[in-house]
């Protein structure tokens, strides 16, 4: 059996508490990852955010992350130099983010940015790198990349804005993207065109996809397995499409909690916060 | 009798018209939903309703009298509104009490301890939280103090702005069903923007659809059960919205 692309044991993410102790706000996450396409779900505080930045080594201080293993493709995360790990993200693992128009930025054009993600990585000539970069354009399904790409951010509607950002993540050809709720600003209609995008995208380049989620549905419907997490912890590892037979209670119960197209229940089940959060 | 009756309803902002030509009546308690995508014009029917949106031609009568292009304090006694996102709808430094007592002052409501103590526990909020600040409060707590606040007035008619679409969803479905009993035990009408169908299914009797400022189509909650839509757009709304999914007819 070849490698994992990322390997995860005993992931711990903690913030300081004001008594002078620390909170763990991801406890003792593991977890193997191919080249495929793996979900985290959970809801606010669950730490499914956290565990995203941290394999990128994002979490600032006075947050701190340790782990007993954090390997991508096969070279350890947790010893690389500051350096070497920039020249890691984005040329081999990528991030979206939940809302593009926070995440581009607004005085420059669309082309350049992208451009601008693609030479960092890989220098090219100029004619080379405009060529990769209206390719990648038309790869997003952008009909027209000449026009697109002398636009500004604010000028393109927020599907677009999205696909913007999966264009340049994807630009330097990373083995793996991660997503976090790359799709919750959006409208529906714009987030099944979107994430049917993001899912070819992955499939057709062979890459892994870490998918972060509030939104089971979604996450069950984009990927191949589903982590479910609660307060900091994994609480159940699925098939996606055998999430409908989740056992643990918190699962169940997250599921039985949403309110469904061919309602019937005159309630929804709510689930007993006390058991799980002593709130 | 018609709790809202929109006839010919357009709205514009600063001369652009977003909304056009809407014309329903949502009967007394009643619970129906205006859906659609941003931009769609859905929650500035809302705004206009409550005089937030000056600018409309058309007519909009609420329980039988004709509304004003100002907010209207008559107005607000039986019609209150609910926002999407209880962060920025509750004022950060006034404390639950103080939400709630001012709003029974500025309509000149007496027994105000008593009303606060009994909206409170209508919400389901415990007395511990009455003299706490929002910063204190979670989400799904803070929706119950911005739900209490609209409530202590003993409206008729309550206009719900996606109102759970900032929570999570094990909170939602807390929201939700405390909307549903508020609704049965205060015999409230409900109009209700969302963009979420399955939560019309659960809440609403009847739909409309808006699609660029113009309702395209008024069907029956049911219709989300098979998806028997008229209009083409509607169509795609459900579909976008998973409504054809496999998982869904399951009914898992």
């Amino acid at each position: 059996m070849t490698a994992p692309l990322l390997s995860v044991r005993d992931l711990r993410v903690s913030f300081p508490r004001r008594d002078g102790g620390r909170i763990n706000v991801v406890d003792g996450l593991s977890f193997d990852l191919g080249r495929e396409r793996l979900g985290i779900v959970g809801e606010s505080g669950s730490g499914k955010s956290m565990t995203g930045r941290a394999i990128l080594r994002l979490v600032r201080p006075p947050g701190r992350v340790e782990a007993s293993r954090l390997a991508f493709e096969g070279e350890d995360l947790t010893t690389l130099s500051e350096r070497r790990m920039r020249a890691l993200r984005g040329a081999r693992i990528s991030m979206v983010m939940q809302d593009p128009r926070y995440s581009l930025n607004p005085v420059m054009t669309v082309g350049r940015q992208i451009a601008e993600a693609l030479r960092v990585h890989t220098p090219l000539g100029r004619a080379a790198t405009r060529a990769r970069v209206l390719q990648m354009l038309q790869d997003v399904r952008i009909n027209d990349p000449e026009r697109v790409a002398a636009m500004y951010p604010h000028e393109v509607s927020g599907g677009m804005g999205q696909r913007i950002m999966i264009a340049m993540m994807l630009i330097p050809r990373p083995s793996l993207l991660i997503a976090d709720e790359p799709t919750s600003a959006l409208d529906v209609s714009v987030q099944a065109q979107v994430l049917g995008l993001m899912d070819s995208l992955v499939r057709g380049n062979g890459m892994g996809l870490i998918l972060i989620s509030h939104d089971l549905d979604l996450v069950a419907r984009y990927c191949d397995r589903i982590l479910v997490m609660n307060a900091g912890r994994v609480v159940e590892t699925c098939e996606a499409r055998r999430l409908g037979e989740a056992t643990h209670p918190y699962t169940r119960g997250l599921l039985a909690a949403v309110p469904r197209m061919r309602e019937t229940r005159a309630e929804l089940p709510t689930l007993d916060r006390r058991a799980w959060e002593g709130t | 009798m018609t709790a809202i009756a929109l006839r010919g309803l357009n709205i514009a902002y600063a001369g652009t018209p977003v909304v056009r030509d809407v014309t329903l009546d949502v009967a007394e308690g009643e619970s129906f939903a205006l859906v659609g995508e941003s931009g769609s014009g859905k929650s500035t029917v809302l705004k206009a309703i409550t005089g937030l949106a000056p600018e409309w031609t058309g007519s909009i009568e609420v329980l039988g009298r004709p509304a004003a292009h100002h907010p209207d304090r008559k107005l607000a006694r039986v019609v209150q509104m609910v926002f999407q996102d209880p962060y920025g709808s509750l004022h950060p430094r006034k404390t639950v009490d103080a939400v709630l007592t001012e709003a029974l002052a500025i309509h000149g409501i007496g027994d105000r301890d008593a009303r606060v103590e009994a909206v409170l526990r209508d919400v389901g909020l415990d007395r511990r939280f009455r003299f706490r600040y929002p910063h204190q409060l979670s989400g799904g707590q803070r929706q119950r103090v911005a739900i209490a606040r609209a409530l202590v007035l003993e409206p008729r008619i309550l206009l719900l702005d996606e109102p759970t679409s900032a929570l999570d969803v094990s909170v939602q479905a807390e929201i939700l069903n405390l909307l549903k009993r508020l609704r049965a035990e205060h015999r409230l009408t409900y109009l209700l923007v969302t963009h979420n169908l399955p939560v019309v299914s659960f809440m609403c009797d009847r739909v409309a659809i808006m699609n660029r400022g113009r309702v395209v189509e008024i069907a029956p909650a049911a219709a989300l059960h098979d998806g028997e839509f008229q209009d083409s757009y509607s169509r795609q709304l459900y579909a976008a919205s998973g409504g054809n999914s496999p998982m869904e007819s399951a009914g898992r």
